[in-house]
């Protein structure tokens, strides 16, 4: 990834420049979308920070792991990680939230946080998301995609879990 | 989210208060919520960074280059659609990580889908398969997390990314699986 990174950079900056697109204004107006995610993605994260602050300090979080542990052995999902399975298919910012506290508290580059990254990259709001779609449709019953779409999730976090013991 | 939120907070204070730690985790909580601050600045600079980058990509003609390879795939899975506009839109904006214009292309999809399906309550197969694709989170560079890695010092914060395109995929892949068997029963019922 490196080299990717880089390149990539280059051959976008090289077609803008073939394309005639404005690229210094296009990057202005991308960041300022960025700083409007990066905004509202704030008051939540506060909220989800100190009530995960509090939880791990308090102990309850050691205990809930305990109880939990033989339902997270069985899907070979780090204990420590199951907050976040629990709450990453309801809230978006929830889940950045309880990502940045695990990202801190047990390092950039331990496996656990590889591990919570990857997760959280490759699953979605899956019922936050099917909510919106379906909002402005006639659709009643979305039970069969929700079936599906969480079945999909158990698949990204099993495979988070599994391609970060092989890769790193 | 109301509940949890309020349950979460109401237990810990429970229990700090058995392992006598109520003034820790008091004051666990205030540093979580200054630690907030801290930690979204650190990684607002990078998301920011990445998300102008991709809006250059996507003015100068990355979206077309996504379309042209994607439309075959788009077409196989959509076949009843005839106009797929805002399903490419869609889908293209999630690759590149533009929620913000991902979700009225999405939503306008859909309700074209619906229109499709002759508003039953029930939803046709093309809806599901369109939820589906959009629970799964497909995205080039998901630059959130990367920035949350970079911002906590990681010494390569885009190592993660090849997992994370295995990963989606996959998932992505279970779903739309999944969605068909499901369907196919629905259908001999």
């Amino acid at each position: 990834m490196i080299y990717v990174i880089p390149v990539l950079i280059i051959l976008i900056l090289i077609s803008a420049a073939k394309n005639g697109t404005p690229a210094y204004q296009s990057f202005i107006i991308g960041a300022e979308e960025g700083m409007k995610t990066v905004i509202s993605i704030l008051p939540a994260l506060i909220a989800v920070l100190s009530a995960a602050a509090m939880l791990r300090q308090s102990g309850a979080l050691d205990s809930l792991a305990r109880l939990l542990s033989p339902i997270t052995d069985f899907l070979q999902v780090p204990s420590e990680l199951l907050p976040l399975v629990l709450i990453r298919p309801l809230s978006g910012s929830g889940a950045i939230g309880l990502l940045t506290d695990t990202v801190k508290t047990y390092g950039a580059d331990s496996q656990i946080a590889r591990t919570a990254c990857i997760l959280c990259a490759s699953t979605e709001t899956t019922f936050y998301t099917v909510m919106v779609y379906f909002r402005r449709t006639k659709v009643k019953y979305t039970k069969k995609v929700l079936i599906a779409a969480i079945f999909g999730d158990l698949v990204g976090i099993f495979c988070a879990c599994r391609l970060s013991k092989i890769f790193f | 989210m109301n509940y949890i939120w309020s349950g979460i907070i109401i237990i810990s204070l429970i229990f700090g208060f058995i392992n006598g730690q109520l003034a820790e985790t008091l004051a666990a909580g205030l540093d979580g919520a200054a630690s907030a601050i801290t930690v979204l600045l650190s990684f607002a600079g990078i998301m920011c960074f990445w998300s102008g980058i991709l809006k250059i990509a996507s003015e100068c003609g990355a979206s077309r280059i996504c379309e042209k390879l994607l439309s075959p795939l788009i077409a196989r899975l959509f076949p009843k659609v005839r106009d797929r506009g805002n399903i490419t839109m869609n889908i293209i904006a999630n690759l590149l990580g533009m929620g913000n214009a991902a979700t009225p292309a999405g939503v306008a999809a859909m309700c074209e889908l619906d229109e499709l399906n002759g508003g039953k309550s029930e939803p046709g197969h093309e809806m599901c398969r369109f939820a589906v694709m959009n629970t799964a989170s497909l995205q080039i560079l998901p630059t959130t997390v990367i920035g949350i890695l970079a911002a906590c010092g990681a010494k390569d914060p885009y190592g993660i990314v090849p997992c994370v395109w295995i990963s989606s995929v996959l998932s992505l892949c279970a779903a739309l699986i999944a969605e068909e068997i499901i369907y196919k029963r629905s259908l001999k019922k």
